[in-house]
């Protein structure tokens, strides 16, 4: 287990070199010149020139690429530009609200989802089963954008049973007030590709030998569904769960906009509209090492659930 | 996923009455109803677009032809507000001012000049098919031109990501190595990135417009298609009749692109319209948030951004149009999606 760790720590190293080197050249490359951005639209070519040389600008490429390594490790990008706020603190202020509107999602997404998937699973081909596959097919038809759009306008606006948009300092009035219709509607998303998926997870369980041999025995239906199918089938669910969990930090960038929510997504969102450099790199960067971070996590976590699972 | 293959590749040539994977998939999806009627509708689609694209249909859809937010015609037109302007027509009597109008010698000049240009008015439609948008233009115009941006970005978008990772997965998983442990590296750099993030930092750096958005979803998109190909590859790298292309001396790129591909081909097909349905609709997000294509043009997108501000005012049917098109061209595509893999691949009929 120890060695086993070492050695995906170690592996980490290459991948986490990749991230930052792309994330340099696709900036240095294809970014225009931050100097110009930064200076702005009236600045003269000397106070360009300034700013030039304070990033470090007229180094060689080498030592460019010293110095963001050295922020990388250092956790020190230095302020937006933007903005003027210390990229660390950027992180710290807007990944709580991120977190409490997308963990919610997450659990309630996978809790509809399971028992949906598993029934229509068991009865393939039935007719419940067959709208439940039309339904889900046209509800993935239609964008993101139109639930919340529509959701938002109904619920919140006619109805107003939401507010239509707000965040507070207390994360229980958050919860209790500004994330339910945010949640209700990323979940109405969310639900139908999980259903399917899971379906599948499921069809694939009880075609397995085991479950035939478990009926011949004669054990009822329900121990058979519950005890013997549901297990197995949780083992690539709970992968999917473990690929979907990076992603919660990331946050629905679509969400944050559209319920003015102070998150990270919103946050990258801007910063790309703004062409504030730092913000993106910094977030970039640190999102792929936390996804690795929890990949590995996963990994362990599969060999504590399941004993046959083997670490290679 | 693909034990139909190597038989059906092994049986070519030698029994000429056996059926080849193209004709039997053929023959597999002629009995799929729903497969059949979706196909149907992404061809009329087609069609749409192509008309579209050649200027038949749509072409004005910028002129302003009706009123603002004309209302759908089946609704009726709008009751006039308030009985016309607030402002009272003046009840004295007129008053001539050229005594001490210092511009009152100019006017018969510029009248004059005024009717050397021909001007021409044109009535504003009140109602429309579909309604109108806000500058009062054609919200069915404009659903079909979007169609044509909206879907054209989607499937280009496939088609790089779809070249990039075929050929990125080919060389890794036939040649293996140094190669193949250098292209795993840069998958595994790309895949450790969350994808919307990756997407955000491409945009960032690469311009708006259509050609940006195809940019942008091709070099984030490729990984999948990457991570397939190359298990495919791997695997028929070793069977015999790659072996047997060796022995009579084909070169490794025949072997890989004349012998392997056409025998994966039908992997990438289906991979590349799932990559299609799920470029459309990102395109239309990256639309909505200004990451997408340049004012000028529409698409989707930036029919459902103009929407939401509509929508609080009443006027939905441009929200509507948006939104039956997409989900109507997206359900046919992807059903038809779904009925290929199951002709190409029958033993994954029904799952997922």
């Amino acid at each position: 287990m120890a060695a086993y760790l070492i050695r995906r720590l170690w592996q980490m190293i290459p991948t986490l070199a990749g991230v930052v080197l792309l994330v340099f050249f696709l900036f240095k490359a294809f970014g225009g010149d931050p100097a110009e951005v930064l200076g702005g639209l009236n600045a003269s070519p000397e106070q360009v020139d300034a700013i030039r040389q304070q990033l470090g600008l007229n180094e060689p490429l080498w030592v460019q690429l010293w110095i963001f390594v050295k922020q990388v490790v250092t956790f020190d990008w230095g302020r937006s530009w933007a903005t003027n706020e210390a990229v660390s603190n950027l992180f710290a202020t807007r990944l709580p609200a991120t977190l409490t509107v997308m963990l919610p999602i997450l659990v309630l997404d996978t809790l509809l989802a399971l028992p949906v998937a598993m029934g229509v699973a068991y009865r393939r081909g039935s007719l419940s089963d067959r709208v439940v596959m039309v339904i889900t097919t046209v509800a993935l038809s239609i964008s993101f954008l139109v639930y919340i759009i529509v959701g938002q306008y109904l619920f919140a606006f006619q109805l107003g049973w939401f507010p239509v948009q707000g965040w507070s300092e207390s994360t229980a009035t958050n919860l209790l007030v500004y994330v339910p219709l945010p949640v209700l509607l990323a979940v109405m998303v969310g639900i139908a590709p999980q259903t399917r998926l899971y379906r599948s997870f499921f069809l694939d369980e009880l075609g397995q030998d085991y479950v035939r041999t478990a009926r011949a025995k004669g054990m009822t239906e329900g121990v058979v569904l519950f005890r013997h199918v549901l297990r197995n089938a949780l083992i690539p669910i709970l992968t999917n769960i473990g690929l979907q969990l990076p992603g919660i930090f990331v946050g629905s960038f679509l969400i944050e906009v559209f319920f003015s929510i102070p998150g990270l997504g919103r946050e990258v969102l801007l910063a790309v509209n703004r062409s504030d450099f730092p913000v993106i790199q910094a977030v970039t960067v640190y999102l792929a090492m936390l996804t690795m971070v929890i990949n590995l996590a996963t990994d362990l976590a599969f060999k504590l659930a399941d004993p046959r699972v083997v670490l290679k | 996923m693909s034990a139909v293959l190597p038989a059906a590749a092994a049986d070519e040539g030698a029994a000429p009455a056996s059926e080849g994977v193209w004709h039997a998939a053929w023959r597999r999806f002629r009995g799929d109803r729903v497969g059949l009627g979706s196909l149907l509708v992404v061809l009329a689609f087609v069609l749409l677009i192509a008309a579209a694209a050649l200027g038949l249909v749509a072409r004005d859809w910028q002129d302003e032809i009706a009123v603002p937010n004309a209302p759908p015609t089946l609704l009726g037109a709008r009751a006039p507000a308030g009985g016309g302007s607030g402002i009272e027509a003046p009840k004295g009597p007129n008053v001539d001012l050229s005594d001490i109008d210092p511009l009152a010698p100019r006017y018969r000049e510029w009248d004059e000049r005024a009717r050397q240009y021909q001007t021409q008015e044109r009535p504003k439609a009140a109602t429309l098919p579909f309604g109108g948008d806000r500058l009062g233009r054609d919200v069915l115009a404009k659903a079909i031109k979007g169609t044509e941006i909206s879907v054209f970005v989607g499937v280009a978008a496939a088609l790089c990501a779809t070249l990039i990772g075929t050929v990125l997965g080919a060389l890794a998983g036939f040649f293996g190595g140094r190669a193949g442990d250098l292209l795993e590296w840069v998958y595994n750099v790309f895949e450790s990135i969350p994808n919307i993030l990756l997407i955000f930092a491409f945009a960032a750096v690469v311009g708006r417009g259509v050609e940006g958005v195809v940019v942008i979803l091709a070099l984030t998109g490729w990984t999948g298609m990457y991570r397939q190909v190359r298990a495919e590859f791997m695997k028929h790298a070793s069977r015999e009749y790659v072996r047997s292309a060796e022995a009579i001396g084909a070169s490794a790129a025949s072997r890989m692109f004349r012998h392997i591909l056409p025998n994966v081909s039908h992997v990438i097909l289906v991979r590349m319209s799932l990559l299609a349905v799920g470029f459309i609709k990102a395109e239309v997000i990256l639309s909505y948030l200004g990451l997408g294509v340049r004012v000028d043009q529409v698409s989707w997108g930036t029919m459902l951004a103009e929407a939401q501000s509509e929508l609080i005012l009443g006027y939905w049917w441009q929200l509507v149009t948006a939104t039956l098109f997409m989900a109507v061209f997206v359900t046919a595509f992807s059903l038809a999606t779904d009925a290929l893999r199951d002709a190409l691949d029958p033993r994954l009929r029904g799952l997922e």
